[in-house]
């Protein structure tokens, strides 16, 4: 119980951090990768304070513990190969970030004040990551759990 | 400017979309704070659970069929849903537009499942936590969504001109 409350306040800092920044702004988000026509440079903001934060509080979480709290162990990503998938995946992610102006870790705060919009783009794309899998599924076993 | 916007605008129309998408407020320490919170709360996830702060992660595990630890994913996700409106509610602002067309969010939603399921990351997972660590795999795929993006909102607003 005591991990759900902490796991609920710290995607309440994540949802806060993310729809005061601007990520969760789709006209915000597109001009920043609009350059070459109404630019605004504000996401790099975004994007340094929470590379900067998170490089911080990751060597500190990783120097004073040898596990986390509420786990026996850190769950972190082991594959190191940069393959196709990989690359074709994040491409096809730019592509649709680019169309829409909204990533997931955008929408989903934006899920709670964002009205029809959002639910749209967030309803597509849960469908869309359904489809990968079952795609992904007929050619492979059942992709791994992230 | 002025000659920018006759080149650009054949109709009235036209125009008065294309302004409305224009010109969003520079607002850098508003950027930052929201960036250090994203980062607090990328630690704490780490300290806590032992996980990547990353939503296409976290979505995905309760996308049916559901990861056996699915009750700390809804949690997060109420969390960062509840939490936007509770700050609205005390006062807060938080500045808001969407100018796609609700076709092109729906297409741009169902390219963007299918891109972060194969390239197993998204901007939180990739390109915060994963180039917070240095991974070669999520400065890779950073590298290539946020060009492929860059890409695609060039063509978007200034080839195409949807």
């Amino acid at each position: 119980m005591q991990k759900l409350i902490y796991s609920g306040l710290i995607g309440a800092i994540f949802g806060l951090g993310i729809a005061i920044s601007g990520m969760a702004n789709p006209a915000k988000v597109l001009n920043f990768f609009d350059v070459a026509g109404s630019w605004d440079p504000s996401l790099i903001f975004v994007m340094g304070g929470a590379l900067l934060t998170t490089a911080l509080g990751y060597r500190l979480v990783f120097g004073a513990a040898s596990k986390p709290l509420f786990d026996a162990e850190f769950h972190l990503p082991i594959n190191k190969i940069i393959d196709a998938r990989l690359i074709a995946g994040s491409a096809t992610f730019g592509i649709g970030w680019g169309i829409a102006g909204f990533c997931p870790g955008g929408a989903i705060p934006a899920l709670g004040f964002g009205g029809v919009s959002v639910i749209a783009f967030t309803g597509a794309m849960v469908i869309g990551i359904v489809l990968a899998r079952a795609l992904d599924g007929l050619r492979h076993k059942p992709a791994k759990a992230f | 400017m002025q000659a920018r916007r006759n080149d650009a605008c054949r109709c009235a129309a036209k125009m008065i979309k294309r302004d409305e998408m224009m010109e969003t407020e520079f607002t850098p320490w508003l950027s930052l704070a929201g960036g250090v919170l994203i980062g607090l709360s990328a630690t704490l996830l780490m300290a806590m659970n032992g996980r990547i702060a990353g939503m296409t992660g976290i979505l995905t595990g309760i996308i049916p069929p559901f990861s056996t630890d699915w009750a700390w994913r809804i949690a997060f996700l109420a969390g960062a849903i509840v939490a936007p409106g509770i700050y609205l509610f005390a006062g807060g602002e938080i500045a808001y537009a969407v100018p796609v067309s609700l076709p092109l969010l729906t297409l741009g939603g169902l390219i963007v499942g299918v891109g972060v399921y194969y390239g197993a990351g998204c901007t939180s997972g990739h390109g915060v936590c994963g180039m917070a660590r240095l991974s070669p795999r999520s400065i890779a795929a950073t590298a290539t969504f946020m060009i492929a993006t860059a890409v695609t909102v060039y063509v978007v607003r200034h080839i195409a001109e949807i």
